[in-house]
């Protein structure tokens, strides 16, 4: 399993956002979609690398895009990580069955039980448009996320 | 331990700069006045100036995370308006040594203390002019890959390594010795 490439259509997803609300991928149909996937909750890096995505939020949302984030933690742990942090956008869990959608995504690192640190652009038709797989201990930034979002056409107002 | 990311915008006549222009090794901080990694920062920085002299050029640029702290953009705003009166930098070291007081009431404190038209400070810091630096380095920041604070760029290169003072000072003079790739 490998990160997936440019082209590519996404794995649909459908996870839990909150205890009782759920998330799917075609939920974000006709805009685009920026996925974050995560090691965990609370470890300094995500901290600062979720926390970056935070403040640039207006930024990723001028180009009609909305972000998740993407980690094996349950529910609980997401509220209370969102709390903390008062992050504006969703954390969803990849925990039951554990990490399947990470591994759909080919970013699952077995050993650890985690999912890799890896970012995914996806347009409004559900077709990736960029990705991107960071070393574990390095924060990526949100220049990369700009830069695909840039690129993808704008389509005209129906 | 340079990464790829790269510094979009140069610095330029707006940026606060200390150092003359021209010198081997040019150290760019991405920072926000309430964050404690950047306090830990702030002695080092001046270290390493007072080690390097006239051959480090340092500049900081506004990098306020608003959602976890809720007085950094207040804190960038005075260093700002102070920096409108010739007294950026001071206002600078205020603040980090004053980091948990960072409320307007303090913050106009500061002006006074550092002898600053208190009045015109006060227009200053709710200013559009103000408002517009700091988004403008928020912006160059995220466009160059700042990654959380502080972020350095070494010659317009991230730096991604550990920043005590000793690994900086190291990495400093490989980069003026032109051994470090």
């Amino acid at each position: 399993m490998s990160l997936l490439q440019k082209g590519t259509p996404a794995p649909s997803f459908k996870l839990h956002a909150t205890p009782d609300q759920e998330l799917s991928l075609e939920d974000f149909r006709g805009k685009n979609l920026v996925l974050v996937f995560y090691p965990a909750d609370w470890s300094p890096v995500c901290g600062d690398e979720l926390a970056v995505f935070n403040e640039v939020l207006p930024m990723i949302r001028r180009h009609n895009a909305e972000l998740v984030a993407i980690s094996v933690d349950g529910t609980w742990c997401h509220q209370a990580f969102k709390e903390s942090r008062r992050f504006g956008f969703p954390l969803l869990s990849d925990f039951e069955p554990k990490g399947e959608v990470s591994r759909n995504y080919g970013i699952y690192r077995e050993g650890d039980g985690e999912s890799g640190r890896a970012l995914y652009v996806i347009d409004g038709d559900g077709i990736i448009q960029w990705s991107y797989l960071s070393p574990v201990g390095i924060n990526p930034g949100a220049e990369g996320i700009l830069k695909a979002l840039e690129s993808i056409p704008v389509k005209e107002e129906v | 331990m340079m990464g790829e990311a790269r510094l979009t915008v140069p610095l330029e006549e707006s940026d606060h700069v200390q150092g003359p222009a021209g010198v081997p090794l040019e150290l760019v901080e991405y920072g926000d006045y309430q964050c404690t990694h950047c306090l830990r920062a702030y002695p080092i920085i001046k270290r390493l100036q007072q080690n390097l002299k006239s051959r480090l050029r340092f500049a900081y640029r506004n990098f306020p995370m608003t959602q976890q702290h809720p007085e950094a953009l207040n804190a960038a705003r005075a260093a700002e308006a102070a920096g409108l009166q010739g007294r950026f930098w001071q206002m600078h070291d205020m603040l980090f040594e004053n980091q948990e007081y960072l409320d307007y009431e303090s913050l106009l404190q500061y002006a006074a203390e550092l002898r600053m038209d208190v009045n015109r400070f006060a227009r200053d810091y709710r200013s559009q002019k103000v408002e517009d630096k700091i988004r403008e380095d928020f912006e160059s920041g995220v466009r160059s890959g700042v990654n959380g604070t502080p972020t350095f760029f070494i010659n317009g290169l991230r730096y991604d390594g550990d920043w005590s003072f000793y690994s900086l000072f190291q990495v400093l003079q490989e980069v003026e010795a032109g051994t470090n790739v």
